[in-house]
């Protein structure tokens, strides 16, 4: 291959240069974006919506929170059922055909929301606690059918709980141990312990929120307050922000399919549209070679108005171009 | 390329690898490329700016970046100089994405692959896809409630493609890191190498021009 | 700016305005850029020599 100095020389050839200071170009540029930007800053600052804590959760809709803590203890959450990577079961397993990398990459997480998220805290609390203590025995010695039967009917009666004075209060019924349970599971979250016992991994330092995360999502009240910000994936919410700052604007191609059919529908939509995003995204990548696609600068006369000093003299000078 | 002992050298090849690399470097990548004084005149127009000022924005990114880094993802919740730090991050990313992408649509319309620069514009793509999860692991390590609710709905998707087993969006530390480190570096040598690809060829000659100078042939991909 | 923002609505898009006026803002600047002289770039006189001053 020749050397690119010719190769720019020879390509170059005939075409007039002007003196051009890209440094200056540079540093002008990054003086007047500073301004813009620091401007913005200054006068609208940033969004930091509070995080939501599980004890902000438990005080605000302590019968969501129960709700959510009887469902893992349940098994029937929304997390406990997931599939790969956080559990054994297979609700949220999505593929195409036989093509299903969710299942293949397995359960990484390996988590047990009976036990990670209502009785392990529960075991820590219980220490000083001899009512919490002697029901977590009885629910542990009792065989599965009967614990069954409890959950059934306190899940059942949950849908007409009330919540008073920051209690849960439901209907009488056989439920065994399981409203002792969750009264004091209630109260570890309302207190704030809860946060910190479901992010107690046995190490001390603590950067991995999977545990937390999965419970809120599990409930109704997060998923409240993002749909009152506009963030659900129903709501185009993937681009957009708390409060009125702009967003994540650049997703708006990969929002877009979760609101139109099929995908808006298919029950593993989310494959759908990464594995469209990622066709999408090779054909942006090999534009130079798809025919069509590379043709269309050609065709949009957007270069003229870009490029229209060279096609004035391109004119003047029909040589000069060809020499 | 040809082997370096057929290539008209500078100097003589004494079988150093260092001399070989710098005569590579020399040959390939001459200093009046890199910082070239005189443009093509048809380089005249507000569109060949947008690059400019994405790598301007880039610089303020990362610049506020560093300072957010040094002092722990928590404290611009906490201190009014750390909001204000982040409230620059914050816009300036907005700015880069605005540049990056007007850049990207005035590239496409001056189809600047031309002339044996696909290359360019295929490492420009992997640079904005890079961007786009460096923003997202940016967004995921705030700290608040966007941060909550954007790793939960975000999972699903990841999740799907069977990456949710070793990048976990709900693990704080290991987004953290990879928004402050990994990436940064990543997409900080694309833009380098994607700078450097561009002023090894110079830019490309305006749409329907014979580019017949030295027997070439017209303007097609790839080369 | 911590008040949630407003949203419009055509057919199926919803978009906040903040993210409307991002968008509206990039398609403006291309537009400019594109109409915009370039300080320091004259107009090339088709009867001048072919360096361009």
């Amino acid at each position: 291959m020749s050397r690119p100095q010719d190769d720019q020389e020879v390509y170059y050839r005939g075409i007039p240069t002007i003196p051009y200071d890209l440094l200056k170009e540079l540093l002008i540029a990054f003086v007047v974006s500073g301004v813009v930007i620091i401007a913005l800053a200054l006068a609208l600052s940033s969004p930091d919506a509070p995080p939501l804590t599980i004890q902000a959760w438990a005080q605000a809709d302590p019968v969501d929170f129960v709700t959510t803590a009887t469902s893992e203890l349940a098994g029937t959450s929304f997390s406990s059922a997931y599939g790969p990577p956080y559990t054994d079961g297979s609700d949220s397993i999505q593929a195409i055909g036989p093509i299903a990398p969710q299942a293949w990459a397995g359960n990484a997480v390996h988590l047990d929301t009976a036990k990670d998220f209502v009785l392990g805290p529960l075991a820590t609390a219980a220490v000083g606690n001899t009512d919490l203590a002697s029901a977590l025995t009885t629910y542990g010695s009792a065989d599965d059918p009967t614990r069954q039967g409890w959950l059934d009917a306190y899940t059942t009666a949950l849908a007409d709980a009330t919540a008073q004075n920051g209690a849960v209060a439901v209907a009488p019924g056989n439920y065994g141990p399981v409203p002792v349970l969750m009264a004091n599971l209630l109260g570890v979250a309302r207190s704030g312990g809860l946060d910190g016992l479901l992010l107690a991994s046995g190490q001390f330092y603590a950067t991995n929120y999977t545990g937390p995360l999965l419970f809120m999502g599990d409930g109704g009240y997060l998923a409240g307050l993002a749909e009152d910000q506009h963030l659900l994936g129903s709501q185009w919410g993937m681009m957009n922000e708390t409060g009125s700052y702009p967003g994540q604007e650049w997703l708006w191609l990969y929002s877009m399919w979760y609101q139109l059919p099929p995908y808006n529908t298919a029950p593993n939509a989310d494959l759908l549209v990464v594995l469209t995003m990622f066709v999408l995204t090779l054909l942006l990548a090999l534009v130079p070679y798809i025919p069509i696609l590379r043709d269309i600068p050609r065709w949009v006369p957007i270069h003229r108005l870009i490029w229209r000093n060279y096609y004035r003299w391109r004119r003047a000078h029909p040589e000069s171009a060809s020499n | 390329m040809t082997a370096l002992g057929s290539d008209p050298a500078p100097e003589p090849a004494d079988g150093s690898w260092t001399g070989a690399a710098r005569r590579l470097l020399e040959r390939r990548l001459p200093l009046n490329h890199l910082l070239p004084s005189r443009q093509p005149f048809f380089v005249g127009s507000w569109v060949y700016v947008f690059g400019v000022v994405a790598i301007t924005a880039l610089i303020w990114v990362v610049g506020s970046g560093v300072v957010l880094a040094f002092f722990g993802p928590g404290w611009w919740h906490v201190s009014s100089i750390g909001r204000f730090v982040n409230s620059i991050h914050f816009w300036a990313v907005q700015l880069l994405f605005f540049f990056v992408v007007l850049h990207l649509w005035g590239q496409y319309f001056m189809a600047s692959w031309r002339d044996g620069r696909a290359k360019t514009w295929l490492v420009g793509v992997v640079v904005f896809v890079a961007a786009l999860v460096t923003g997202f692991t940016g967004y995921i390590s705030q700290q608040n409630l966007d941060a909550q609710w954007i790793a939960i709905n975000a999972k699903d998707g990841i999740n799907a493609t069977g990456a949710g087993a070793f990048f976990n969006v709900l693990d704080f530390g290991q987004m953290y890191g990879i928004h402050v480190m990994l990436l940064p570096i990543i997409v900080t040598t694309l833009v380098v190498l994607h700078v450097l690809q561009v002023r090894l060829r110079g830019v490309v000659r305006p749409i329907e021009e014979p580019a017949v100078a030295a027997g070439r042939k017209p303007p097609e991909a790839g080369a | 700016m911590d008040a949630p923002a407003t949203y419009v609505q055509f057919a199926f898009i919803v978009i906040s305005v903040p993210n409307l006026l991002v968008i509206v803002g990039m398609v403006v600047v291309f537009i400019l850029a594109l109409l915009a002289p370039f300080p320091g770039h004259r107009v090339i006189d088709p009867d001048d020599d072919d360096r361009p001053r």
